[in-house]
């Protein structure tokens, strides 16, 4: 771990002030992937600014029949909450199914959305990583890809990112907003926010240098029967080798979003629309254009099976 | 004491304390924080600087240049150990790696650089910090591409016959009515132990102490003293809990040649514990073995033909993972051949982990049975007890000491309700998940060895006992406890036990599923010298003296334990010793596997649903301790079985997931419902305490069973471990 300077701020405007005034900073919420990182020296901010008494960690109803999340609210406290879970229970399932509860306790809302790379080779600083060094190449092409990316990756880098939470609120078409180091705020699509690898694989979401996400939009929400299906190795602690998030209707129309395969929660309305159609087409849509390898193009059949296997459901 | 002919009745027939399910004594010390692990020691007078290991960034080659500039000035920096300052080193006796890489670096995360500084966090910046330029050298990492290298086997310490035969295998198998020939391969797999290898070291003057965490102290002091080129007698070694070892913490690993040259070239104690991500290749694991079973069997089911072969890779001089161990007693059957090859790789070191070669092998050997019990149309419990035998088959003048394998499957198969599964795969469904059951026999040897220890009657009436015998979790303090109890005629609750020093008589140490049966007979020999001591202080016959809730009664008579140290404290201390016994009777423990698995229909995810162990294995010492060994063993199974495996990037050469979260274990969620039934049985000519080991045998063969679970819900066979979804798919 690199020295850093540490400073606790207690409002947003004195985060994102502090934030104007260090290059390399970084904010501090949960710490559960930043100082993982850190002590890897993946990361190694200059500057550390604790954000995590500014308030931010309710969560309250929208004029529009919503809720509005606050960044800080942690993942155990939003799986939790009540009306999360009677109405929007993909993302109640999805939460609970990452990590364990002692991670959840501490991970918010806003550190889930900015949760880096699984990618063994982006861990293990000897290795040639375009994410960690740009330009380096990517150790992992031609490796051990068996967790890595089947769609939307690059010769620059296979990696996906590994949030569960992220699944749902991408499905559920969730705003992200934000405030700039200039004062403006914003808000942010979902499906806008996390960024292909593309020739910058280093650059993960939209967020500008500085930016603060202070909360995330849930439109009102969905009708149906909702699903999180995260399949792994164990039955839990383990991130998905393909998660699906679905909300279907009994006419089996609805909406799915796919985790464990790209940089980014999997999402094609085209697919969508194929929904009554069986899994088969969906997939295949949905899939379009994925270059996967040997080692991982199993995540390919195994997205159709578990798409089948929440429609069958469905129709019991 | 020797003992050389079977056991008579003895002190511990009695089994007052001995085989009953006795909490752990020092459980309440774990569970309020207060066992000292060896990191946590805080007796040395002076702070103890941190150390930091810097592991070699290539898998093999040479350190051109070392550039430590910017580290040695580094804020809090003392010194950086390298191999151009560190003196001349050699290695231990037990494993075969250098601790120092340079110039030659020998595997990935070798160490190169062991960095002190005032603050842990200070090292491990420093570490970052030293520019490292090597010379990358081709290697071979790839154990399948390897094959065509492979060699026998050098006769070793640890090491079989490179081949075993009996009959004409190759005839028996030609002409076998019913035959299986097939390929299967397990991984390299990783300890895993929850507490990492740590090391306190203090110098004073030549005299070197070391707290840590190792399973064999005895080993350690000679391993130590020649690493570091010092005598035997100027080390001291405290290992007095550690957090879980399964073979990974043998003896000396790099914590401790890192930590002792620290601490010496700064004259100040150091504090050093290998980081997570770089235990998986700096230190020891299992090696990945490709392995061929012929089975040749008559219609009826009686194997006439067993072969089976296997290859592991190692660095030169490491040990053969010895998978066809458990092949040559297991079953049955006149002609026999085993063979084990070795190749050479430039991962980091093989050596042992729990039930070493015979959990591997089991994995394989149980399936292929397996699939010749199908291919017979016969139930694969009862071709098992079909082939039993009460005799070594490769040597049937020697019979086993007790074998009750039948036994074990049929108490087994009646509790897990084994004649409810449909021996046709795939027919048994439960909403979307496909069900199956498995079984496996299990077999790990029992060896015994010389062990020693030093028993005190205080002269407050109590009883301190003193070995170097370690406690990995597996219960030593308390079945020592109980040993010294029963042969002293006292309450556990009198009954001190301090384990782990290497200032105590030599015990066996922990390993090879020796630890328990070997360290309470070495107890057994102090005790017995002891109560001599006391009939001779107290003036009665020992022969007719019954040691007895802190009395002896000899006829009509009564003493005090007590009274016997009134003049002072009474010391005995005895080491075991062994003839031949092991010679006349093959001595192993056996035991069943039962296991029903569910694999979901569509995505192939496999969720274990219940499993049971049948296991014989002696007397039992303590049956609370010896659950939790077994239970602690199927978890390994399932971890063996469905996720566990180092990755080898064979371009680079190195153990890819190499953390917690790349290298998968199993969590509770994995673990359902465990029931272990323990099979009566005593065998005299063990040792007089006519107990054998347990924790190992729980492994071998639980992953088979969960294989053969998963073929009978799915129809698929996998002869690749470990079985994850994608090969089911």
């Amino acid at each position: 771990m690199k020295e850093f300077t540490y400073e606790k701020v207690s409002t947003i405007e004195e985060a994102v002030s502090a934030a104007s005034k260090n290059e390399n900073a970084r904010y501090l919420a949960g710490g559960t992937n930043l100082l993982d990182l850190m002590k890897l020296e993946i990361e190694k901010p200059a500057h550390i600014i604790d954000i995590s008494r500014i308030g931010l960690d309710q969560i309250t109803p929208t004029a529009d029949g919503g809720l509005k999340i606050g960044a800080l609210v942690s993942n155990t406290n939003l799986a939790a909450d009540k009306r999360v879970r009677k109405d929007y229970g993909v993302l109640s399932r999805a939460l609970l199914a990452g990590a364990s509860g002692q991670l959840r306790n501490k991970a918010t809302t806003g550190g889930n959305l900015l949760q880096r790379t699984r990618c063994p080779y982006f861990y293990d600083t000897n290795q040639a990583c375009n994410k960690r060094n740009p330009g380096e190449g990517c150790a992992a092409i031609g490796g051990h890809t068996r967790s890595l990316g089947v769609i939307g990756t690059r010769t620059e880098c296979l990696a996906t990112y590994p949030s569960d939470m992220a699944v749902a609120m991408a499905l559920l078409d969730a705003r992200i907003e934000t405030l700039k180091i200039d004062g403006t705020a914003r808000s942010i699509d979902f499906k806008d926010f996390h960024q292909l690898p593309g020739e910058t694989p280093q650059i993960e979401t939209s967020l500008t240098p500085g930016e603060l996400i202070t909360s995330v939009l849930l439109p009102p929400p969905l009708e149906g029967k909702h699903y999180y299906h995260k399949v792994r190795d164990k039955a839990s602690y383990a991130f998905a080798l393909v998660s699906v998030a679905a909300v279907l209707q009994p006419d089996g129309s609805g909406k799915i979003a796919v985790g464990g395969i790209a940089a980014k929660p999997w999402r094609s309305e085209a697919a969508e629309r194929l929904l009554p159609s069986g899994a088969g087409l969906v997939a295949a849509k949905l899939l379009e254009g994925a270059s996967a390898t040997e080692e991982n193009k199993f995540k390919l059949k195994l997205v159709e099976n578990t798409i089948a296997s929440i429609i069958t459901q469905n129709k019991a | 004491m020797k003992f050389d002919s079977p056991a008579g009745n003895n002190p511990t027939d009695k089994q007052k304390v001995i085989g009953k399910p006795v909490n752990r004594i020092e459980g309440p010390l774990k569970t309020t924080g207060r066992a000292t692990y060896a990191y946590e020691y805080t007796e040395t007078e002076i702070k103890p600087a941190y150390g930091y290991v810097l592991g070699a960034g290539i898998a093999l080659g040479e350190i051109v240049k070392m550039d430590l500039e910017k580290a040695e000035k580094a804020n809090g920096v003392l010194h950086i150990v390298t191999a151009e300052n560190a003196g001349e080193l050699d290695t231990g006796l037990f494993y075969a790696d250098r601790f120092l890489a340079g110039p030659k670096v020998d595997h990935y995360h070798q160490a190169v650089a062991v960095v002190v500084a005032e603050t842990f966090e200070q090292a491990r910046s420093a570490a970052a910090l030293i520019e490292v330029e090597y010379k990358k050298q081709n290697g071979s990492f790839d154990l399948e591409a390897s094959l065509g290298s492979a060699k026998p086997l050098e006769p070793a310490p640890f090491t079989p016959p490179s081949e075993t035969r009996r009959g004409d295998f190759e005839k028996a198998f030609e002409e076998a009515a019913v035959t299986i020939d097939q390929t299967y391969t397990t991984p390299d797999q990783s300890h895993a132990m929850m507490e990492p290898h740590a090391t306190i070291a203090k110098w004073n003057g030549d005299k070197l102490m070391c707290w840590c965490t190792i399973q064999q102290i005895n080993w350690g002091v000679r391993d130590l003293a020649n690493i570091l080129k010092i005598p035997a007698e100027n080390i001291r070694l405290i290992s007095a809990y550690i957090g879980g070892g399964f073979g990974g913490k043998g003896t000396v690993l790099s914590d401790l040649v890192a930590a002792s040259l620290a601490a010496r070239a700064i004259d100040r104690p150091v504090k050093l514990t290998l980081q997570r991500p770089l235990i998986f290749n700096n230190t020891t694991h299992r090696p990945a073995t490709i392995q061929k079973i012929k089975l040749g069997a008559t219609t009826e089911g009686m194997l006439t033909a067993i072969g089976h072969e296997s290859w592991s890779g190692n660095i030169p001089g490491g040990r053969t993972e010895a998978a066809t161990t458990s092949t040559r007693i297991l079953y049955a059957g006149a002609n026999r051949l085993t063979r084990l090859r070795l190749c050479e790789l430039n991962l980091a070191e093989g050596n042992a982990m729990r039930a070493p070669g015979e959990a591997p092998g089991m994995m394989a050997l149980e399936i292929a049975m397996d699939e010749l019990a199908e291919k017979l149309d016969i139930d694969p419990v009862a071709l098992r007890i079909k082939n039993d035998t009460q005799v070594d088959p490769e040597n049937p003048e020697i019979p086993f000491s007790t074998r009750k394998l039948v036994e074990c499957l049929e108490q087994g198969a009646e509790a897990f309700g084994w004649s409810k599964r449909n021996p046709k795969p795939g027919r048994v469904k439960d909403g979307l998940w496909l069900l199956g059951m498995g079984v496996a026999s299990a077999t790990r040897g029992a060896p015994i060895t010389k062990s020693a220890a030093r028993v005190t009657l205080e002269r407050d009436g109590t009883i301190l006992v003193q070995t170097d015998m370690t406690d990995l979790g597996t219960g030593s303090y308390t079945i020592i406890a109980q040993t010294a109890a029963e042969m002293m005629g006292v309450s556990l609750e009198s009954v001190t036990v301090k384990l782990g020093d290497s200032l105590f008589p030599e015990s066996s140490g922990s390993g090879g599923q020796w630890g328990a049966a070997s360290a309470t007979s070495g107890v057994y020999a102090a005790c017995v010298k002891l109560r001599e001591q006391v009939a001779q202080q107290l003036g009665f016959d020992i022969e007719k003296a019954d040691f007895d809730d802190s009395k002896i009664k000899v006829g009509s008579k009564t003493y005090s334990l007590k009274k016997a140290a009134r003049k002072g404290k009474l010391v005995a201390e005895d080491t075991m010793t062994y003839g031949d016994l092991s010679k006349e009777y093959a001595q192993d423990t056996f035991g069943a596997h039962f296991v029903e698995v569910a694999v979901h229909e569509y995505t192939k995810e496999i969720r274990v649903k219940r499993m049971l162990a049948a296991c014989h294995a002696g007397r039992i010492l303590n049956p609370k301790a010896a659950r939790s060994q077994v239970i602690g063993a199927m978890t390994w199974g399932v971890g063996a079985a469905m996720m566990e495996e180092l990755v080898v990037d064979t371009r680079l050469g190195y153990f890819v997931n190499h953390d917690l979260a790349g290298y998968e274990v199993p969590v509770h969620a994995d673990i359902p419902s465990q029931q272990v039934i323990l099979v009566e049985d005593e065998d005299p000519t063990m040792s007089p305490m006519k107990a054998k080991g347990i924790g190992e045998l729980g492994l071998c063969g639980v992953a088979a069973a969960i294989a053969n679970a998963i073929y009978n819900a799915t129809g698929t066979r996998v002869r690749e471990y470990p079985i994850t979804c994608d090969k089911l798919l």
